[in-house]
């Protein structure tokens, strides 16, 4: 009970620790949605910018143009040279990146906090005057082939992931890799970047968020200056990529210049915004925690320390996505160990689970985690706005993440259990079995060292 | 204060329309002078010796602590992995508590605990809420699992193999496999040129008595240095580190590393591996910490390869000629040395061009230092991030630990902001002339096919003529 109690003092900690932290919601004729949270702890701001446009709304004859737009976005426009926009930001103190996703693509500057008015500047000027230039845009494909090459193709667990992926959501947006194809990604064409650029980058198909110490009679006037002239444009359909009815069993054997092999286990199961119920989705949250939720729980104290099956293992949910969610294992052997005793130990797992609901000790550990994490999360502005805009952009209400707690804090142990039972069953799974080469031909490497001159 | 006006005339030139007054915001956001705020250090020493650093933050309902031991792979020995399997087994087992025990008296409060392994470092963080109730069972939890560590053997066994399959691991991917050859080329012969991962000849030999010794040895009260950060009292803070290093072992200082010494020739090694890039790692020793050329060194190699997409590698190897997706480079200054490290991965076709470009990039800077008007601009980046750096609880327990660790002063920030602003274009040049020979760099490179190393000034224009 000890714990439990714990649980609940958590619970009203973090609801007082949060009332300082006014957040501000409001939106341009030209349909731009604007978040701003004020924390004024320190000098600093974090300013984001989030599109609804990710790879899930690539077709298939266009993989990687998402993530190759994200790039030219930091090249040429119409008041700025390319290299510029990483100058000035500099010069100014700043620190600016980019991240394309399935759901979304964002793009952030941090900044002492008097930066504010150039921060919306720059992030308005590429919004509007982006110029996409034939001889840029091949060679940013160039630095974009780079990136494949070092994160997928010369890692072959990325690589066996990128093959995972199109098995385990078939036929959905997520089936394809955010970076592309390989060879898709070598034929696009500066067209295709455009055209892009023309569907998804207008004001009302935008979230901008502004976090840190702010206040939202600085923001209003810079933001109304900055994109208020902007047309509204039209906001493309965006259907929700489901796998309903689901796609059935589906296994891979994969043989790829691995040392060590790995196996990754997936179910399509309801995220937050596909599920019929949200409970379904606090559930499975659960649900994870009690598998994975640290060194305590099941995958870490019975499978790597207990059975010894595995010298790496993990079991997450990603519930927090525009189509189905996902739950994940992963794991790679130790030796001696085979893929299906492994797999086997993951399945023993969730029957355990689906036959006899966790200890309310276990649920608390779990939300005593979600709840110091709360608190801990607010130690970075950057954080703050991450959330904002990642709700913002999946369509839900950034209250939402204030409610989490409470949420959690309605799972009962036998609706983990039911959630076991529902969602991670064989016709929603996929399984890949992550090999060596075959016939085991094994270069051994060789050095050469010279010393010239 | 930073000089804006060539830099407003160098993009008044370059861009395409409206120069005079893009961006409109400039002149406004120039007057603001940026906050920086400064961090007031409190410190003082244990009755056992241990160095403590503390900054109070009521702002949110937690605190960080950190030990920082002089105990990373340096002090190794002839057993690589020493250092790191005994970091690793820090929460496996204490007296009286199982390794089960001690991972639900941390997670049931909220609270996490980690422990990692550098080369000069054995660090051990505990990130609690603040609550007396939460953060007195945390902090006592603490205090036994670093003060009475039992090593079981069975956890000892586990850490092996899991460390055993994480190095063969690194053998299926370029990156670990080359940066594994660049240290043991840069430092063969000293306490930093051997993996402080271990290797699979040396991990097996390892056993519980080695690592009962190393912890006894330098995981000791006057060896160690502890930061605290956010929600505590100057009271509370002595009682917390007063308890943590009543825990440890007794014991002084680990005795001072050896400085290591450059390389006096150009010294060239390729690994064959069938990747489709080309990695090269391109360096020397070249620094320590207590370098008087440490900040002239830093600010002329954020501009070089240290800042970014603003760096002038990122600029030309990148953004001109698209030969990779990541180019950079750094000094890390470390008690017994520290290397110059400039790094880039390739398409194998392109290596030959991508090396000879990024060598006659380093030779010129070199030679010729930066231009004022590169200097102005990353002045004006350095000091004007300052809030940024200490923004955070996060950022803050990283910089008292390494202030404590190297015996900075505790006014190390304020004083290194100081000497941004002075440092001058001949400052740069002269310090990198000294810390670095572009003719006896080692180059180090992993991929199907060794690159072309250009054999000297005339021969490292490739890039420029594709």
């Amino acid at each position: 009970m000890k714990v439990l109690w714990i649980a609940l003092a958590l619970s009203v900690l973090t609801v007082s620790a949060r009332a300082d932290l006014p957040t501000h919601e409001f939106q341009l004729d030209n349909g731009l949605k604007v978040l701003v949270r004020e924390d004024h702890r320190a000098p600093v701001i974090t300013v984001m910018i989030w599109f609804k446009a990710g790879s899930i709304d690539e077709a298939p004859y266009e993989t990687g143009v998402a993530h190759l737009l994200e790039h030219m976005m930091f090249r040429n426009s119409k008041h700025l040279a390319p290299g510029e926009f990483a100058r000035l930001v500099a010069r100014y103190g700043g620190a600016n990146n980019a991240f394309t996703s399935y759901d979304y693509t964002a793009y952030f500057q941090q900044y002492e906090a008097s930066r504010l008015p150039l921060a919306l500047e720059l992030e308005a000027e590429r919004l509007k005057n982006l110029r996409i230039e034939d001889d840029d845009f091949y060679r940013e494909l160039q630095v974009v082939m780079e990136e494949r090459r070092q994160r997928t193709d010369d890692q072959p667990f990325a690589l066996a992931q990128e093959k995972f992926q199109a098995v385990a959501r078939p036929g959905t947006g997520y089936a394809h890799p955010i970076i592309g194809w390989r060879d898709q990604l070598a034929q696009l064409k500066p067209e295709q970047a455009r055209s892009w650029y023309q569907r998804f980058y207008v004001p009302g198909n935008a979230t901008l968020v502004i976090a840190g110490d702010v206040t939202e009679s600085q923001v209003r006037p810079l933001v109304d200056k900055f994109f208020g002239d902007m047309a509204a444009g039209e906001t493309p359909p965006r259907p929700k990529p489901t796998l309903d009815p689901p796609a059935g069993e589906r296994r891979m054997t994969l043989h790829l210049p691995v040392r060590v092999p790995a196996l990754f286990m997936q179910y399509n199961v309801p995220s937050l915004t596909t599920a019929e119920d949200p409970a379904t989705f606090y559930a499975l949250t659960m649900l994870a925690g009690v598998l994975d939720g640290g060194l305590s729980a099941r995958v870490e104290s019975q499978l790597v320390r207990g059975q010894r099956l595995a010298a790496g293992a993990g079991a997450s949910y990603d519930g927090l996505q525009r189509g189905n969610g996902t739950f994940s294992f992963s794991a790679s052997p130790n030796p001696g160990v085979t893929l299906e005793q492994l797999e086997q130990g993951f399945e023993e797992q969730v029957r355990r689970i689906a036959e006899q609901p966790p200890s309310a000790e276990e649920m608390d550990r779990v939300r005593a985690g979600v709840l110091a994490g709360q608190v801990f999360q607010r130690d970075s502005v950057m954080g703050q706005a991450m959330e904002l805009g990642r709700l913002s952009v999946l369509g839900v209400d950034w209250r939402l993440s204030e409610q989490f707690d409470e949420n959690l804090e309605k799972v009962t142990p036998a609706q983990v259990q039911q959630a076991a039972r529902d969602w991670l069953v064989a016709e929603r799974s996929a399984v890949a079995y992550v090999y060596p080469p075959e016939p085991p031909a094994e270069a051994s490497p060789s050095t050469r060292q010279e010393a010239s001159q | 204060m930073i000089v804006w006006k060539p830099f407003a005339a160098a993009l008044c030139a370059l861009a395409l329309a409206g120069c005079a007054s893009f961006p409109t915001t400039a002149a406004r956001v120039e007057q603001a002078k940026p906050a920086a705020p400064e961090l007031t250090i409190q410190s003082w020493t244990t009755d056992q010796g241990a160095k403590v650093l503390f900054v109070p933050s009521d702002a949110l309902p937690m605190l960080d602590v950190r030990l920082v031991m002089n105990a990373g792979g340096a002090r190794d020995g002839d057993q690589p992995g020493l250092a790191s399997m005994t970091s690793a087994l820090l929460g496996e087992g204490a007296e009286g508590l199982t390794v089960d025990d001690i991972a639900r008296g941390f997670e049931d409060r909220g609270a996490s605990f980690s422990t990692g392994s550098y080369q000069d470092m054995g660090v051990i963080s505990l990130r609690t809420l603040s609550r007396p109730q939460w953060r007195d069972d945390a902090v006592n939890l603490l205090a036994r699992v670093i003060g009475s560590p039992s090593f079981p053997q069975d956890a000892l066994d586990r850490v092996r193999t899991r460390a055993l399959q994480g190095l063969k691991m690194d053998r299926q991917v370029p990156g670990p496999q080359v940066e594994k050859a660049f240290q043991q080329v840069v430092f063969a012969g000293h306490p930093y040129g051997h993996p402080e991962s271990g290797t699979l000849e040396s991990l097996p030999g390892i056993t519980r008595a080695d690592v009962q010794r190393f912890y006894q040895r330098y995981y000791a009260a006057g060896n160690t240095v502890i930061a605290l950060v956010g929600d505590a009292s100057r009271e509370q803070a002595e009682a917390i580190a007063a308890r943590l290093s009543e825990a440890l072992p007794e014991g002084g200082p680990a005795p001072r590393l050896p400085r290591a010494q450059r390389l006096t020739e150009r010294t060239v090694e390729h690994i064959d591996f069938p990747s489709n890039q080309t990695h090269i790692l391109i360096g020397n020793q070249a620094t320590w910490r207590g370098n008087p050329d440490h900040v002239a060194l830093y600010v002329g190699n954020y501009i070089l390869g240290g800042g970014g997409f603003a760096s002038l590698l990122t600029q030309q190897v990148r953004e001109e000629h698209g030969y990779v997706y990541g180019v950079s480079s750094y000094f890390q200054p470390m008690a017994g040395g520290g290397p110059f490290r400039l790094q880039l991965q390739t398409a194998n076709d392109n290596a030959d061009q991508a090396l000879g470009l990024t060598m006659k990039i380093l030779r010129d800077f070199i030679a010729n230092g930066p231009t004022q008007e590169q200097l102005d601009n990353a002045k004006a980046n350095i000091l004007g991030r300052r809030a940024l750096e200490t923004a955070d609880n996060s950022d803050i327990i990283g910089q008292l630990g390494a202030i404590g660790f190297y015996d900075l002063p505790l006014d190390y920030l304020q004083r290194f902001n100081e000497q941004v602003e002075t440092v001058t274009v001949a400052d740069i040049r002269n310090a990198f002339q000294r810390a670095l020979d572009a003719d006896k760099l080692a180059i180090v490179s992993i991929g199907p096919r060794a690159p072309d190393v250009p054999q000297g000034a005339q021969d490292e224009t490739q890039g420029q003529n594709q």
